[in-house]
């Protein structure tokens, strides 16, 4: 804008609204983006039709070569039975402890506390999962064996979980070991979720508990709680996630068996998918690798549900918590 | 709501109320209305009350008498600590950290700050009702109004809690609009009608005194003279407080008025005048008073 011009009028400057404004900029970002969006999209597509293309040969081919009795169902059946079994183990331990933590670092810490705190959860959740398994298996299975274990199996002997005729496991290297390690590796993300959502309740409901005399654990349980539960939901089903594709920590530190095993303290345990891939794979060839890539398949779609439930769940919750 | 003028004393433990607190000795205050008894239970006694957030002095030196079976308004430009003040009065300012005040805030011839006196307690004796409805959104509106009720007693029948429900929307004035959907969510209704809900939340807990922070500032004009009409209904049951920047408001609803001011950013704010509300709008006795009844400043 040049405001002491003394052109003609009708001479078209910059400041012409006839004259479209540059739009270069515009059309490469949106190139940009689009591109990276429809990458996600392609690399996605391309994973389900890798599993799908080489897991195929396993229900069209003969499977007489392979052990068991050669069909499919019977060799995942165990394997997804384990998966599901070890990471709702490790859930179920994660997700109090976690509503605890987040609870404790949004309402109770004093700040300076809360904010070390805070980084110091983020912080586990930056430990590589073959370290956990390292630890798990030097340093937690031997505690778990000698004093845990055999406590569950006196007391609560009646529980299936921790009562069978099989003796419990001398080296601590049973499904229950890797429950604890998976809820410690999974503790961070519902933890950071949970804590968001606490801390995002408002303070208008807040305030409206604690104005009808709410102590500070009714006003929690009156208007954080109820605001936030979509959001633990979520981050749980997060967490379960990524419990159901870890392979490290499960290969290192369980002792696995073919078939299915109610029992947590035995040396026999049904393996999770990931870590049965991990350790066949090596010694696999030809219908092999196509029988564990089947199994990966079949892991995708497990984490693929879970996730489209998560999203689900954490969409309609806030949308109604908000009204 | 029948609630007869000699009630449960405030505290359980409660102090024998003596001839100091109950005197009238503070004239410039007297009742606006010559037939009510000074000696009602649910007076207000502020003697010197200075808040603080942490090195921060909000309020000063405040004194004064709220009568009960009365509105009282606190008017006042903004950040004169209207709202910290009436929120010492039950101990809500205390929810932000560094909170304290030095001073006696006497109800029933209990000082809210004195030692040993529960801040849960004393609010569920002085019940508060907020600047911007907030309904609980995950409960249904028969929940809401039994929310506080809920945190007092373990467990209510279905029908002492249906009743309960009934009397406290009855005296919210909103049951005929609700009641066909008791279970349906508070945040379903409009902003007035969720306001009334907070108010009949409020008084399900029978309280001692009610205590309003700007209860119409996010409403409409229909609404506003809802719950105007509201507060001259429940002014027979209750002590209330309001804050409010509507100078027409104060002047419709109340019966006695109190004006804060502050000199500048970073001082505290202070009670300048406090009269009868007809006084305070027509004849004031400070100048300032006069220039921001008259519209002179604020």
């Amino acid at each position: 804008m040049t405001i002491l011009d003394n052109s003609p009028p009708g001479d078209t400057d910059a400041s012409s609204i006839d004259e479209p404004v540059g739009k270069a900029g515009d059309k490469i970002f949106f190139g940009l983006s689009f591109g990276a969006a429809a990458l996600i999209l392609v690399t996605l597509a391309a994973v389900a039709i890798f599993l799908f293309l080489e897991g195929l040969p396993i229900f069209t081919s003969d499977t007489a070569e392979l052990d068991g009795d050669g069909s499919f169902v019977s060799y995942v059946g165990p394997l997804v039975f384990g998966t599901i079994y070890i990471s709702v183990i490790a859930l179920v331990l994660a997700t109090p402890v976690a509503i605890a933590v987040a609870l404790y670092v949004s309402h109770y810490a004093p700040r300076k506390l809360a904010q070390s705190l805070g980084s110091f959860i983020d912080l586990l959740a930056a430990i590589p999962s073959v370290v956990y398994g390292l630890w798990g298996i030097t340093v937690l299975a031997p505690v778990m064996a000698r004093s845990v274990f055999p406590w569950l199996r006196e007391n609560l002997g009646f529980i299936p979980l921790f009562g069978s005729d099989v003796p419990i496991a001398q080296s601590g290297r049973s499904t229950l070991t890797v429950g604890v390690v998976l809820a410690v590796m999974i503790l961070p993300i519902i933890t950071a979720i949970s804590r968001e959502v606490f801390i995002q309740t408002p303070r208008l409901h807040e305030e409206a508990s604690i104005a009808l005399g709410a102590t500070r654990w009714e006003m929690i349980r009156q208007a954080v709680i109820p605001y936030g539960r979509s959001g633990v939901i979520s981050g749980a089903m997060l967490g379960l996630g990524r419990a159901l594709g870890e392979t490290m920590a499960v290969a290192i530190i369980l002792s696995p068996a073919k078939g299915y095993f109610w029992d947590v303290l035995t040396a026999q345990n049904s393996n999770s998918i990931a870590a049965n891939i991990a350790l066949q794979f090596p010694e696999s060839s030809g219908l092999e690798v196509n029988r564990l890539i089947a199994t990966g398949l079949v892991l995708f779609v497990i984490t693929f549900g879970v996730n489209a439930i998560a999203r689900r769940i954490a969409n309609a919750g806030f949308s109604g918590a908000d009204g | 709501m029948n609630r007869s003028a000699t009630r449960a004393p405030y505290f359980e433990a409660s102090i024998p109320m003596t001839d100091s607190v109950r005197a009238p000795a503070t004239a410039p205050n007297e009742p606006v209305d010559a037939n009510a008894p000074v000696d009602l239970p649910n007076r207000i006694d502020i003697r010197d009350l200075d808040i603080y957030y942490g090195d921060f002095k909000a309020v000063e030196g405040v004194s004064m008498t709220i009568n009960p079976r009365s509105v009282t308004a606190l008017i006042g430009p903004s950040g004169c600590g209207k709202s910290t003040f009436l929120r010492s009065m039950n101990r809500m300012h205390e929810v932000i950290r560094g909170a304290y005040v030095d001073g006696e805030v006497i109800i029933n011839g209990r000082n809210l700050y004195g030692p040993g006196v529960d801040p849960v307690a004393v609010r569920r004796k002085v019940g508060m009702v907020f600047q911007r409805p907030n309904p609980f959104p995950t409960m249904s509106i028969a929940d809401n109004v039994l929310a506080g009720k809920k945190l007092n007693s373990k467990r209510m029948s279905k029908s002492v809690a249906a009743e309960l429900v009934e009397t406290s929307l009855r005296g919210a004035n909103l049951w005929n609009e609700v009641k066909d959907r008791l279970d349906g969510p508070g945040s379903g209704l409009s902003g007035g009608q969720q306001q009334r809900l907070c108010i009949a939340r409020a008084i399900a807990v029978e309280p001692d005194v009610l205590l309003m922070d700007e209860p119409c500032s996010a409403l409409d004009p229909i609404s506003t003279l809802a719950i105007e009409e509201l507060m001259l209904e429940l002014k027979n049951s209750y002590n209330i407080v309001i804050v409010t920047h509507n100078m027409q408001q104060a002047a419709r609803v109340s019966d006695r008025t109190g004006f804060f001011n502050i000199e500048g950013t970073g001082k505290p704010g202070r009670l300048i005048e406090m009269d009868a509300t007809e006084k305070i709008f027509s004849n004031p006795t400070e100048q300032q008073t006069q220039d921001y009844v008259t519209g002179r400043f604020g």
